[in-house]
């Protein structure tokens, strides 16, 4: 057989961060080629390096397409040459039709330059035919489910003439059904000849798919395995390389007095507010104790978090916090603040942080009376404050002028960390707190909430990796549908255990 | 982190390396110049204005009559870019503040000449007025969440037309000699007639000392806390040369009438307003809401409060505008306010403010400000129609943004 692509020596560097170092990726062409590796491994990047979103000269290395050199200065290029990217978040526009969006920027031209409108829906209604689509070419992508937007994106690319398709965890937000057909059409498309390139960490997926498996760790490519020789374990091995034990710092719980108990807690939809999102919902944590909430996509979570922390989401909002045994109220986030609670959101860009500001002024954000004199602030002494902090929370950055929005992932987080550790709180409720930031980092954070412990704070951890709650945590709750399905010491959770609450449906 | 045993940090950068250290410190040295340069490219952008404004109209720009005009002419402009420049930090917009100018105009109008009231008890009342239609748009915008676009839409008509219902299709004229002096008036003299000016001279001089020792003592402060100072041969050319435009200027005033009452009310804002901006939590977390209002509300910050509070003052502001410019026309007109909020809002942007929120300083706005008068000043004096300054302006503030967007994209923010 021979290859369609070939990636050699791809190194690309982010201030800060080597994302990718020596990579080498070889795909053959007219197969499927599964790409694993944990989060913040690379894979993203290396595909963005691929479709040219990171252009030539912004990478080192070579890119061999049907063997031809290529340099690729944006996706407008890679898309010429036939390599198509479907980004994890899907980049289709609301309120257009599937027809409009599927010729996007590439719309079909009658007389005259305009749009001709019978031809483009004619010509959207086979593609969406080939991908098994029967909706009206005509309908609002606002009007179809994510399943289906999927398609949408795949038929969009094969309007492109594609020949090498990349797919970038497709069935994240899929449920099953919906991740099933997908595959199957992946499957099929490659039946018709084209080449694709899927990112996943679902290994029974990738078993169902992958003529080939290239598993990527810390940057670099570990190895490439051929179907025959594809097993769990193996690619297991590979993505993690080295021991579970040795991922999670030690940690020797001393835990303490009840802090914080949340009793009754029931929050409804924002705007639709006879939809329970958070259902009598009733958890505990100790001084000293790291607590897990575990959670699929969905099952309330963040909804829980927010709606405790301030009311920052839902309506309805009903339930009794207790501090120390007694009741308190956190109606604001002022409130939540005041009474010793902090919560760090999962989206540190968009929840998170002043991008545009310097990490001196971030980490005083939430605490700006503590450094505060006749309602003036103390300019030195927040600096030296921040630098404690940069010190402390070992945040890389030469000083604390730089402005967050340069960091990496996890200096970021660090910041957001000590902008919480500043506001002096007896809870922290921390989520995804390594989301998207690579494994040293993520180390380090776990260090943190480990030292947070240690010093007799509640740690609230809300995580949708398992192993990173078994990994960390004393006690783990286990939610879904909005209600807690179970609750675990951790000597007793196994992700068996703990999977199987988090998917325990609602009794109808 | 402190254990040992942590793995791969990968992070890791060898900072300084071995350069020779006394090429280090040249390069250090420069590059801090070539920073503040860019931070105070707006500064040298005035400069450049002036200067060839100066050529232009043969010397006539920085004569002494006409630096105290400048003043004059650009006061109320100044007044409303403060306001403005917040605002805008803040993320939001107010196209409304001509109109209310132009209202509280009528109004004080009403109130010291038709109803013969006491000229300070109008003032206070028409300042009063203008704090409660920022309160009316404020609420709106903070508390009901209608974009301030909108709301100030609304507002420029609805002030318009109020102004138009209080003077009753005719013109308001001949204000008491005190409340014209907000507009027109000169404080000199007081040390006994001389030329020039004995007391504008010790007023500048005051002023020097001051900017010396503030600037002193904030350097004393950082280094004490160990953070990094700027050179001090660098410092010490700077402070000179600031001081040396500061003594220009006000021998300029006191070989004329002295000092206009409206430098001091600019100056006394400027100086309030700076504090306020730099220093104060208000101030924090206008810059904030303006960077992130997400992560601003999730750190605990009150936003709408903030809101709120920014367009009672920034109605407040509007208000003064409006009294100063009307005691400087003697009348209070129906046209009055025309176009002061493009005005205003030019200003703030001219001076650094980014569009999207989070980025400005009442510094620059100023600058920004008396960029604009100066090209106006400088125009006039030239000889140049109406249309084409309009022209001008507009053309100077695409460039000075485009500036601004291409510098920041340079520097990687995006």
């Amino acid at each position: 057989m021979t290859n369609i692509l070939e990636m050699r020596g791809i190194t690309k560097t982010f201030p800060g961060v080597k994302a990718l170092s020596e990579v080498t990726l070889e795909v053959n062409r007219g197969e499927v080629h599964a790409i694993c590796g944990e989060n913040g491994a690379g894979k993203s990047t290396l595909m963005k390096v691929l479709s040219g979103v990171y252009g030539h000269g912004t990478y080192e290395g070579d890119i061999v397409f049907e063997d031809e050199v290529v340099e690729f200065k944006d996706i407008t290029d890679s898309e010429a040459k036939g390599i198509v990217i479907i980004h994890q978040e899907l980049a289709l526009s609301p309120y257009l039709s599937i027809a409009e969006n599927i010729f996007l920027n590439n719309e079909v031209k009658g007389r005259g330059g305009l749009i001709d409108w019978n031809k483009t829906n004619h010509e959207a209604q086979t593609l969406l035919h080939r991908v098994g689509l029967r909706d009206n070419p005509t309908t609002k992508i606002m009007n179809i489910g994510v399943g289906k937007q999927q398609l949408v994106e795949i038929a969009k690319a094969l309007s492109k003439r594609v020949k090498l398709l990349i797919l970038d965890e497709p069935t994240a937000a899929l449920n099953d059904e919906d991740s099933d057909h997908l595959l199957d059409l992946i499957l099929h498309l490659k039946e018709q000849g084209i080449t694709s390139i899927i990112i996943s960490h679902k290994l029974n997926e990738i078993k169902k798919i992958a003529d080939t498996v290239t598993v990527i760790r810390d940057g670099k490519s570990i190895e490439t395995i051929a179907k025959a020789d594809v097993s769990e374990e193996r690619i297991i091995k590979d993505m993690v390389g080295r021991d579970l034990e040795h991922r999670y710092p030690e940690h020797t719980p001393n835990i303490g007095e009840e802090l914080l108990r949340v009793e009754d807690w029931t929050a409804h939809h924002p705007q639709d507010t006879s939809r329970v999102m958070v259902d009598n919902v009733n958890i505990t944590v100790s001084a000293g104790e790291i607590v897990g909430i575990a959670g699929l996509m969905g099952a309330g979570r963040t909804e829980f978090a927010m709606s405790l922390f301030g009311q920052t989401y839902g309506s309805r909002i009903s339930g009794k916090v207790f501090k120390r045994g007694k009741e308190i109220k956190t109606r604001t986030v002022s409130e939540a603040i005041d009474n010793g609670i902090a919560y760090a959101t999962e989206d540190r860009k968009t929840y998170g942080l002043n991008l545009i500001e310097d990490i001196k002024r971030n980490i005083s954000m939430a605490s700006l009376g503590k450094l505060e004199k006749y309602g003036l602030v103390h300019d030195n002494e927040e600096f030296k404050v921040a630098n404690e902090y940069r010190t402390s929370m070992n945040i890389k950055a030469p000083n604390v002028l730089v402005k967050t929005g340069k960091l990496s992932g996890g200096n970021q987080q660090k910041v957001v960390l000590s902008k919480w550790i500043y506001s002096d709180p007896d809870v922290l409720i921390l989520d995804e707190p390594t989301r998207g930031i690579d494994v040293g980092a993520k180390y380090e954070i776990y260090t943190i909430i480990n030292r947070l412990a240690s010093e007799g704070k509640g740690v609230i951890v809300i995580s949708s990796e398992l192993p990173e709650l078994l990994g960390i945590c004393d006690r783990i709750y286990a939610l879904s549908e909005g209600r807690i399905t179970g609750e675990l010491p951790i000597d007793e959770a196994t992700p068996e255990a703990v999977l199987k609450l988090m998917t325990m449906e609602k009794p109808r | 982190m402190s254990d040992p045993n942590a793995p791969l940090q990968t992070e890791t950068r060898v900072e300084g390396g071995n350069v020779n250290p006394i090429q280090n410190k040249f390069t250090d040295r420069l590059s801090h110049i070539l920073s503040d340069l860019g931070k105070n490219g707006i500064f040298i952008a005035l400069i450049i204005v002036v200067v060839l404004f100066s050529f232009l109209t043969d010397g006539i720009l920085l004569r002494p009559q006409n630096i105290s005009n400048l003043i004059v002419q650009n006061g109320y402009i100044l007044v409303l870019a403060i306001g403005m420049v917040m605002v805008i930090i803040a993320g939001h917009i107010d196209l409304s503040v001509g109109s209310v100018a132009a209202f509280v105009g009528a109004c004080s109008g009403l109130f010291a000449v038709t109803w013969g009231m006491p000229w300070w008890l109008a003032v206070i009342l028409s300042l009063a007025i203008g704090a409660a239609v920022g309160v009316w748009q404020g609420f709106w915008i903070a508390y009901v969440g209608i974009p301030a676009f909108i709301v100030t839409l609304a507002g420029m008509l609805i002030f318009r037309g109020l102004a138009l219902v209080v003077l009753g299709n005719a013109n308001i004229g001949s204000f008491p000699t005190e409340y014209r002096a907000l507009g027109n008036g000169f404080v000199n003299g007081i040390f006994g007639e001389s030329d020039p000016d004995i007391f504008t001279l010790g007023i500048g001089a005051l002023a020097i000392v001051a900017l010396i020792v503030q600037q002193l003592r904030t350097r004393r402060g950082r280094q004490k806390y160990g953070q990094e100072v700027e050179p001090i041969v660098w410092f010490i050319t700077k402070l000179v040369l600031v001081s040396v435009a500061i003594g220009f200027f006000t021998y300029a005033l006191a070989s004329y009438k002295g000092i206009p009452v409206t430098l001091i009310i600019l100056a006394v804002l400027v100086m309030v307003y700076g504090v306020i901006m730099n220093r104060s939590v208000f101030g924090r977390h206008i810059y904030a809401i303006g960077g992130n209002r997400h992560a601003a509300e999730l750190s605990g910050i009150k936003t709408r409060r903030v809101d709120f509070w920014l367009f009672v003052n920034m109605g407040f502001l509007a208000a003064l505008a409006g009294l100063i410019f009307t005691a400087r026309l003697n009348l209070a007109g129906p046209k009055a306010g025309d176009g002061f909020e493009l005005e205003a809002i030019s200003a703030a942007f001219i001076g650094g403010a980014a569009v999207q929120g989070g980025v400005g300083t009442i510094g620059g706005a100023i600058i920004g400000g008396l960029i604009i008068g100066v090209l106006n000043n400088g125009m006039s004096i030239m000889g140049i129609g109406i249309e084409w300054q309009q022209a001008v302006k507009g053309l100077v503030l695409l460039l000075a943004v485009a500036f601004d967007v291409y510098n920041k994209r340079r520097s990687g923010g995006q």
